[in-house]
């Protein structure tokens, strides 16, 4: 078993309370869950996706990720136009357990307003909110 | 929340554990498709102590048996086992079962699920033709051992003796004065054992099979890979594909079912139900994108709802996602096509053979 807790979380990151990450370059936000979120899951099999184009509203769900056993919705940390999609999650999944903060990445979203920003956790907190 | 004798061997071996109907249990060690694997090409050992075992017992235990269960005991020799089900009035299920003959017209054991052993105690208790039953599930421990290696291991670890013990039969052996009950059986589509045994010697006999298995490869599995295991095999999920609702005749256990036999609870309703099943239990793969999951709705390509995902997972051997799903007898055939409702998207599926893989049993 991995030991999560251990790992060092990414300190450049914001987080949500619904275990994403959220990299914000000027407007572009780009999203994937932690490290914390693809240990609780176990294995990821399958990931669903919006396409491009596509609207996507804070705190609702933008997409699911299945282990073998359990199905997650993935929340959108911010509101806006989704421009890039990870597609090769589609054909290799476990990038989101092998590196849930690289390759495992899910969209990059145009975001519509900036004062979203302000609902996200820095990593101080989210580091007490697992350890609890 | 309740706790087998092999809980701390758990927490040892990292497993994840979680809550089982109302049992502190091993969901996974090392991880589900790991584990899965390790059981078709090695073998696997699981702790199933949860499980339920009562024993009927006294001069009208076969016919008390004949009246509670589907199967025909009386065919039944000392050594024996028999798949069946506890049915109720309705000829809904209350259980899905393993009867084993200890001693002949006297003595049964009656290995039950987890969830239901409460329940299935109560209702034996409350139908029993005057045996006398009782629930002896705190006394005992259990593990099963599956997978190509599981003779050898089960070999090294109590004799020899054991390869002799034919599918679907069982042994008592003597071990320090106390019965234990070597069966050939198993719930994984793999050849194995299942052990029954006191538990005051569960933890030492564990801890035997993974040393001596080690070369073997064994591995402790958990319940993720129970299930993903039973589903390549089509094998039925009491609470998924069977509950007090569904029909045994709808669900593919007729096999189990002996009409012939004498009176049984159940028997009239599914005797009527006979000619005119409308729904069956089939075995389907997606043909478009997606994993299909338990109740997700099945709908024809003119709209219409014709039936319900029981079971559904990505499969660990094939690498491809399977479902079981009761479905309108005109969609039952192999090749036929309908959609999955996946959260609120119809991909389409079609109904292939089972059981999805194929092993030895």
């Amino acid at each position: 078993m991995s030991n999560s807790q251990d790992t060092q979380l990414p300190q450049e990151l914001m987080y949500t309370k619904d275990h994403e990450w959220a990299q914000v370059d000027d407007n572009v936000v780009s999203v994937g869950i932690t490290e914390y979120a693809q240990d609780a899951l176990g294995e990821v099999v399958y990931v669903e996706l919006p396409e491009e184009g596509q609207k996507v509203t804070q705190n609702e769900p933008f997409g699911v990720v299945e282990s073998v056993k359990a199905v997650s919705d993935l929340i959108a940390p911010v509101s806006g136009t989704v421009v890039e999609v990870n597609e090769a999650l589609t054909e290799q999944p476990g990038n989101v357990n092998d590196d849930p903060y690289g390759d495992g990445w899910m969209i990059r979203i145009e975001m519509d307003s900036e004062k979203e920003l302000a609902a996200l956790i820095p990593v101080g907190d989210y580091e007490k909110l697992i350890k609890k | 929340m309740k706790q087998t004798l092999l809980h701390e061997e758990h927490i040892r071996l990292g497993a994840r554990m979680v809550d089982f109907a109302g049992w502190h249990m091993p969901v996974q060690y090392e991880g589900v498709i790991e584990e899965h694997l390790d059981v078709r090409k090695n073998v696997g050992l699981f702790d199933v102590s949860h499980m339920g075992e009562i024993f009927v017992r006294g001069p009208k235990a076969l016919e008390t048996l004949q009246w509670l269960t589907s199967n025909d005991v009386s065919k039944l020799e000392p050594g024996e086992a028999q798949y069946s089900l506890l049915l109720n009035p309705q000829g809904g299920v209350v259980d899905d079962i393993i009867v084993y003959c200890i001693e002949k017209n006297k003595n049964y054991l009656v290995c039950v699920n987890a969830s239901n052993a409460e329940k299935d105690f109560a209702w034996m208790k409350e139908n029993s033709k005057g045996a006398t039953i009782e629930n002896e599930s705190s006394l005992w421990s259990q593990v099963a051992i599956q997978g190509p290696h599981a003779i050898e291991l089960v070999a090294s670890c109590i004799g020899p003796e054991v390869k002799t013990i034919k599918y679907f039969q069982f042994r008592p052996i003597n071990r320090n004065g106390k019965t234990w009950y070597v069966a050939h059986t198993g719930y994984t589509g793999e050849d194995g054992f299942e052990v029954f045994l006191p538990n005051d010697r569960v933890v030492e006999f564990w801890r035997d099979l993974l040393e001596k298995g080690a070369d073997l490869g064994v591995k402790p599995i958990g319940l993720g890979a129970r299930d993903t295991l039973r589903t390549e095999m089509k094998y039925t999920l009491y609470g998924n594909e069977i509950t007090a609702e569904t029909s045994a005749l709808e669900a593919g256990l007729g096999w189990v079912i002996k009409f012939k036999k004498g009176d049984f609870i159940g028997k009239g309703p599914l005797e009527s139900q006979k000619e005119k099943l409308t729904r069956k239990l089939v075995g389907f793969k997606m043909v478009d994108k997606g994993i299909p999951r338990h109740d997700y709705p099945l709908i024809s390509f003119d709209n219409i709802e014709i039936g319900k995902v029981t079971s559904g997972t990505m499969s660990p051997s094939l690498r491809e996602p399977i479902g079981i799903a009761y479905i309108h007898k005109d969609w039952a055939e192999v090749g036929k096509e309908f959609f999955v409702q996946i959260r609120g998207r119809l991909a389409k599926a079609c109904v292939v053979k089972t059981p999805f893989v194929s092993t030895k049993i």
